[in-house]
């Protein structure tokens, strides 16, 4: 079967219509079929629409994707049960080790993402890992530091995201590679994305699939959940009787 | 001996203006060196076939065991005589015919 691509990390602001439309055309071209653009918490329904609207333009299929910054447990908690129902995807950026243990064992979380140049605040360790394999959280990578780094920092990313793959690859966790940029000249081909993966150790079908399989597979599941008539998985209502 | 096997990549540059070709060569030995050190770079055999400046397409060959190292370092070159650049890869091929055949077929 044929591979669709997916870049869940377009960094653009939604409201600057023109900019968006450009990343979103060059995605298109590029040859990804499925694309998010993170929304603030506070962003209304109409808002995720005209995007989904202009993504169709494109022949895009589009994601809807908040991302948070809780600086602590509960109030990821709280924005959790406020924002699960409204939006496809929920990434965590985590900035603190309390936050990301919740996340990782949160089974309301798809994408735990870390600081990109702080190494010190990047937590995923074997701890880390062993919830999100209880979980259903997977680790994301932007690629934007690498490209734009270099030198000793770049050393220094490079080497983080390689023992960070290979916890992954220990406890079977995928993985997601997107771009995380916002100019078009920074978006790459998907099978570009996959070979600077290797460079963190992510080879062949495991560095295509984080950018293929594992993100669609992702935004699949989230979308029977809020599909109506989900009940929990593998139960759904086909059809409702009538009552007497 | 035997025939050191090579692979021609078809590029889609992308940038404003296009510098002469040994700007756009120098720039991805400079990228590969910087990512696999002097020894792996002089493992790619790199050489440039062709470069189109009104076209914005160049043809680089490198050797078998060392494309997907050349792919890599092709994504990562950002900046192209101080100038943002983009490098796609169109097409790999074994040779320049089948190249150019495969992308005019699809």
């Amino acid at each position: 079967m044929k591979r669709t691509f997916a870049d869940l990390h377009l960094r653009t602001n939604p409201k600057d219509a023109q900019a968006t439309t450009q990343l979103l055309s060059k995605a298109a071209n590029l040859g990804y079929t499925q694309v998010s653009v993170p929304f603030a918490p506070e962003a209304r329904n109409e808002e995720t629409q005209t995007l989904r609207n202009t993504c169709k333009e494109f022949g895009l299929d589009f994601v809807s994707r908040v991302d948070l910054h809780p600086r602590h447990q509960d109030e990821l908690l709280t924005q959790l049960r406020k924002l699960r129902r409204r939006f496809e995807i929920i990434c965590v950026l985590c900035e603190s080790k309390e936050v990301a243990r919740q996340a990782a064992k949160d089974h309301r979380v798809d994408l735990i993402n870390f600081p990109q140049l702080d190494y010190r605040g990047r937590f995923f360790d074997r701890a880390e890992a062993e919830l999100c394999s209880a979980g259903a959280a997977v680790l994301e990578v932007d690629v934007k530091p690498l490209l734009l780094l270099e030198g000793a920092a770049r050393i220094r990313m490079l080497a983080s995201l390689r023992q960070e793959a290979a916890i992954a690859r220990e406890f079977h966790l995928p993985m997601v590679v997107s771009s995380g940029v916002s100019e078009p000249m920074l978006l790459r081909k998907p099978r570009e994305m996959a070979a600077l993966s290797s460079l963190f150790s992510l080879q062949g079908d495991a560095a295509l699939d984080a950018v293929s399989q594992n993100p669609g597979a992702i935004v699949a599941r989230n979308r029977m959940k809020l599909a109506c008539g989900f009940v929990a998985p593998g139960i759904r209502v086909v059809k409702e009787g009538k009552t007497p | 001996m035997k025939r050191v096997k090579r692979r021609y990549l078809w590029l889609q540059l992308e940038a404003a203006n296009l510098p002469e070709q040994r700007v756009f060569l120098d720039a991805v030995w400079r990228s590969v060196s910087q990512l696999y050190g002097e020894f792996g770079a002089s493992q790619t055999s790199l050489a440039l076939i062709n470069y189109d400046v009104e076209g914005r397409s160049a043809v680089l060959r490198t050797s078998l065991v060392t494309v997907d190292l050349v792919r890599t370092a092709l994504a990562a070159l950002t900046r192209l005589d101080g100038k943002p650049v983009a490098v796609h890869v169109l097409a790999v091929s074994g040779t320049i015919k089948a190249l150019f055949e495969g992308q005019v077929g699809s």
